[in-house]
């Protein structure tokens, strides 16, 4: 666990709206670590964008952090709590961009209409180092041509509207790694993108993830993006980390339901021709009305059903089912290691582990 | 429906565009279990217009103020041409309900003139011997209520008919300053709805055709809404109501400012109905009309323009207050409505004399009611906008 | 660029001829021919010298003859500097026109600046304080002064300076000053009485602008660019100068141009109501005793004016936004 950069606690982002409280991340652990690509997933609505947007501090009012710790790992020994900062102060504005960068979905909206992409470009670079505009200039079309711009110094002076939308996307990725974050977090990097550029983009994000040495959290909805691009794999619902696990593991041996539900939702060339794909069943339940218990019980075709009826009453807690994975599920609790003390006295309860459907 | 949806106007919750769709994805049902999916579009309309306090006031306003206007001849004590010169310039009398620290019926007082040596001009005091009671449905000058019924029952008055009491206090010949605005607000208000009126016909055919018919007619007719929008109103409408003849009767006078108010004030209804247009040739819902044989008739009158009728109500709503004001100018500065007609704008040609308006400020109290018009509209306005836009 | 700005200078030339038909119909509007009227008075007085002119006049305007050689000899007249004869004034309207309406440009130019200065910084601030006491009280002056008419505005200021301070507002110079020629102590002078009127012209423009701002800005303050300028690690003041403020001034310029004809609107009723020697007084003098040649080639300028203040926003708004530039 030496290789650690990010260590997240406990994260809770809440938006306090007139219509009432919603939970958009609720209580996350995440490990994110040096070098190595993390893909968070799950369906819109989970979170995960709130989740990442909540690592640099950027969710603006009525959002807002109320819990959690978030350790970064500067160095070995010097280990900072960002949470600890100010929102809007120097030390967190010093984090952003510097230390750690994002980029965007939609690489049009992300971009300024009105500057040329150079002095988007240049202003993240002269933001954190003290450099002339030549020499940020120099070192920005130096970005834009590792980022696979072609003519990046005449491209430097053009407007966003001027380029195709693997070329914003290249632009916004360079923006992002101007200044060699230690991570990079790239929400949904692909989604606005067509299928021959995305793979062009993921191509160039592992290129300069090695080249960089750098962190990565990916946050996308695809799991084919999670197959080729993650290390490791946190999957999410309503607000929480249900899962997480190294690549394998959630692919070939997932333990929580809902992430063997999403799997088994994707199409796969070999078996059987006729068979309907599996659905979750029902829908993504209501901010405004989640569920207790268990949040997935709901749609869960392996809920318990015994006297206690603990995955509707009880929350359960993260448990360790394998070296380096972990599951939010009650299914595991009797044979796993227990990481959260809170439900330790239900630990004594009799269990039964039959599936129900 | 998504989170933003169900705030109140003007409170969306400031979440970025991609958070706020996530949030959206979420929500599957009005949080407070309305079925809104199911809601007409009206009903949707109000609901949303119910939570816009500011428009909901300013429709009582309005509505209040149509009320008199409908009302005026019972509303108005006194016949609002009669000129006294025993009462030039009187002073507002005002109603007192509270006499001797106790709760009281309300009463004025009688006013006592002299004559200035020196200027010449009639001064007035409040005479505190002379009290006059009021009543409520006292009888006054004869008059046809809403031009049907001889009656001489008016709302308020005092309750000896002999008496006078201006509330408001009276004009330059000794006119009742409030009957005259009671009376001004009928023809100020009709003639704003009036002009937008004309206004929504000329913009809905000219913006219709242009929206729906588009390619070169579309040019034409987009840059005459230009032009008509990059040229001053008032110095034009100025130019076109000086052409009125002077011997006119005040019916056609009044017909023939309506008219040129509305002549420079369609551009904006063309330029909504054009929008929605353009927008609306390319929903599917119509496309759908068209595979299914509808004739381009009924796609017109039967889908497309129920679909946008809460907007052209909210913009014309924004519209009115320009023509008031306009009518309200012109008139002010002798180009517009003259005597006999009263509109607000005839009632502030004699406060354009600094002198008048300093010897009885008085004189200005019908702005502030043309301020309160305009105001309410605007919020109304306002209100109706956001509502219209459900979905929005 | 270039081309943009020539293809809108092209554009200009059509609604030229546009505002030379209006005002040419404007000016044929009356009853009856302006020049009879003149003749009878002449010929009542026996004033020879008007007796000759009345038939330079209809010979020169050409007013024996159909409406559209009227036309052609009037705006032919005016691209060389004639506007025709003001029969009230016995000039040439020419004559009439020059400094009231180098006085009334000035004006427009100084409430457009007033405007500018006083909107920019309050719809940012409403707009980055929404829903605060701030936010409140910007935006109910603002509907304030969007519902007040100018007449009224300038007529209560009017009235509390006559009666609270005993000192009169109205004109634009003191009257030491009124025909002398022009020095610094005459600007000087012209600045001091200018304010009010500005004041009162452009309190209508500014509540408007700062609307438009304050709901652009409200739109851009979430837009994804503005996410990505403060993962940047920019201080919030700065990304909102830098980012959202800078692309909401493109609509607000447009906004310009738009309020633009409302101001020579507002112009043109105050200065009558604060008898500012500018354009407003004559054009309504000249079309309440129907001096046509005057009151039309006024509504010509003023209309010129304001046209020509949307042409140079839209001009702007091209050179600030680089979207509209490349269309």
């Amino acid at each position: 666990m030496n290789d650690l950069l990010l260590e997240v606690e406990n994260l809770q982002t809440h938006f306090f709206l007139d219509d009432g409280l919603v939970k958009a991340v609720d209580g996350v652990h995440l490990h994110i670590r040096r070098g190595r690509t993390l893909a968070v997933v799950g369906e819109s609505g989970c979170g995960k964008s709130i989740m990442a947007r909540s690592l640099l501090q950027i969710v603006t009012p009525p959002g807002k952090i109320v819990g959690g710790a978030i350790r970064y790992h500067r160095g070995p020994g010097d280990v900072v709590n960002l949470l600890d900062y100010d929102r809007k102060g120097p030390e967190m504005r010093a984090f952003r961009g510097r230390e750690a960068a994002m980029i965007f979905q939609e690489p049009m909206a992300s971009l300024s209409p009105v500057y040329t992409i150079g002095n988007q470009i240049v202003e993240s670079f002269r933001l954190h180092f003290k450099v002339s505009k030549a020499e940020a200039r120099t070192v920005a079309i130096e970005m834009l041509r590792k980022v696979g711009i072609p003519r990046p110094e005449a491209r430097f002076d053009a407007y966003p509207h001027q380029l195709s939308g693997g070329m914003r996307q290249r632009a916004m990725i360079a923006m992002a790694l101007i200044c060699q974050p230690n991570l990079l977090i790239a929400d949904e990097p692909t989604t606005a993108l067509d299928v021959t550029t995305q793979a062009q983009i993921l191509e160039l994000l592992q290129k300069l993830q090695a080249e960089l040495e750098m962190a990565v959290v990916m946050i996308t909805h695809d799991l084919g993006v999670v197959a080729e691009m993650a290390d490791d794999v946190a999957v999410m619902y309503l607000g929480q980390v249900v899962e997480q696990g190294s690549v394998d593991d959630i692919f070939y041996n997932p333990q929580h339901p809902y992430t063997r539900g999403l799997l088994a939702s994707i199409p796969r060339l070999e078996g059987a021709t006729r068979a309907r794909l599996a659905a979750i069943p029902g829908t993504v339940p209501h901010p405004y009305a989640r569920p207790g218990g268990c949040p997935f019980h709901t749609r869960c075709r392996e809920r318990i059903i015994n006297r206690l009826d603990m995955c509707k009453t009880e929350a359960p807690p993260l448990v360790q089912v394998g070296a380096e994975h972990h599951a939010r599920c009650w299914l595991h609790h009797n044979q796993g290691v227990e990481l959260s003390s809170e439900a330790v006295q239900l630990a004594s309860l009799p269990l039964t582990t039959t599936g129900g459907h | 429906m998504d989170v933003a949806r169900n705030l109140p106007n003007g409170m969306q919750p400031a979440l970025p565009a991609d958070v706020a769709e996530e949030l959206a994805a979420l929500e599957r049902e009005d949080a407070s279990g309305r079925a809104v999916a199911t809601a007409s579009q009206w009903k949707l309309m109000w609901w949303r217009f119910r939570k816009h306090t500011l428009a909901k006031v300013s429709l009582a306003v309005l509505g209040f103020l149509f009320l008199v206007a409908i009302f005026a001849d019972a509303i108005a004590p006194y016949d609002p041409t009669v000129t006294q010169s025993n009462r030039t310039y009187a002073p507002p009398q005002p109603i007192y309900i509270i006499e001797n620290g106790r709760l009281t019926w309300p009463f004025a007082l009688g006013l006592k003139s002299t004559i200035d040596a020196e200027s010449l001009r009639r001064m007035y005091v409040l005479d505190h011997e002379q009290r006059i009671d009021m009543g409520l449905f006292v009888q006054g000058e004869p008059y046809r209520l809403l031009g049907l019924f001889e009656t001489n029952t008016r709302l308020f008055g005092a309750s000896n008919g002999a008496q006078q009491v201006s509330v408001l206090g009276s004009d330059r010949l000794g006119r009742d300053l409030f009957s005259r605005m009671v009376h001004a607000t009928r023809i100020s208000l009709s003639i704003g709805l009036a002009a937008v009126f004309v206004s929504l016909l000329l913009g809905v055919t000219l913006g219709g055709i242009s929206g729906y018919v588009g390619g070169r007619v579309d040019m034409v007719i987009q840059r005459v809404v230009e032009f008509i929008d990059a040229i001053p109103s008032l110095p034009l409408w100025m130019g076109l109501s000086a052409a009125i003849p002077l011997t006119w009767p005040p019916l056609w006078v009044y017909f023939a400012i309506t008219l040129v108010l509305s002549l420079l004030g369609w551009t904006g209804m063309a330029r909504v109905v054009r929008g929605r247009f353009l927008a609306m040739r390319e929903e599917d819902f119509v496309m759908a009309a068209r595979v299914s044989g509808s004739g381009e008739r009924r796609i017109i009158f039967r889908h497309m323009l129920p679909s946008f009728v809460s907007h052209i109500i909210a913009s014309l709503t924004l519209t009115i207050p320009g023509r008031i004001l306009g009518e309200t100018s012109l008139s002010f500065l002798g180009l517009g409505l003259k005597e006999p007609i009263i509109s607000y704008g005839v009632l502030l040609q004699d406060a354009q004399n600094i002198r008048a308006v300093a010897t009885a400020p008085w004189l200005i109290v019908p702005a502030l009611v043309v301020v309160v018009i305009v105001i309410a509209y605007n919020f109304l306005g306002d209100g109706l906008r956001d509502a219209a836009d459900p979905y929005a | 660029m270039t081309s943009y700005i020539l293809r809108r200078l092209l554009y200009f030339i059509p609604t030229l001829l546009a505002i030379s038909l209006v005002t040419f119909f404007i000016i044929q509007l009356p009853p009856g021919d302006f020049l009879t009227s003149f003749e009878a008075r002449a010929l009542a007085s026996g004033d020879q010298a008007d007796l000759e002119r009345v038939e330079q006049l209809r010979e020169r305007y050409g007013l024996d003859q159909p409406w559209y050689v009227q036309y052609w000899k009037w705006f032919t007249g005016i691209l060389v500097g004639d506007f025709g004869y003001s029969f009230q004034w016995k000039q040439p309207v020419a004559d009439l026109l020059g400094q009231r309406m180098l006085l009334t440009f000035l004006l427009a130019l100084a409430t457009t600046v007033f405007v500018w200065a006083v909107a920019i910084p309050m719809g940012i601030y409403a707009a980055m304080r929404k829903n605060t006491v701030g936010d409140y009280a910007v935006s109910f002056t603002g509907f304030i002064g969007l519902a007040t008419p100018d007449f009224l505005l300038a007529l209560v200021l009017m009235w509390v300076a006559f009666f609270y301070f005993d000192m009169s507002v109205g004109g634009l110079f003191s009257p030491e000053f009124e025909g002398a020629p022009w020095s610094m102590a005459k600007v000087w002078d012209l600045l001091g009485h200018l304010w009010i009127p500005v004041v009162v012209i452009g309190t209508n423009g500014t509540a408007g602008l700062i609307r438009i701002l304050r709901a652009n800005l409200l739109d851009e303050l979430h837009k994804p660019y503005v996410e990505t300028a403060r993962a940047k690690g920019l201080t919030e003041w700065h990304l909102t100068a830098k980012h959202p403020v800078r692309v909401a001034l493109n609509p607000f310029i447009s906004g310009i141009g738009d309020t633009l004809p409302g101001l020579i609107s507002g112009a043109t009723i105050t200065s009558i109501v604060l008898s500012l020697p500018t354009a407003g007084p004559l054009l309504l003098q000249s079309l309440l005793s129907q001096d046509m040649y005057l009151a039309g080639s006024y509504i010509f300028l003023l209309s010129i004016l304001s046209v020509l203040g949307v042409l140079i926003s839209d001009i702007l708004l091209a050179w600030l936004d680089p979207r509209i530039r490349y269309q």
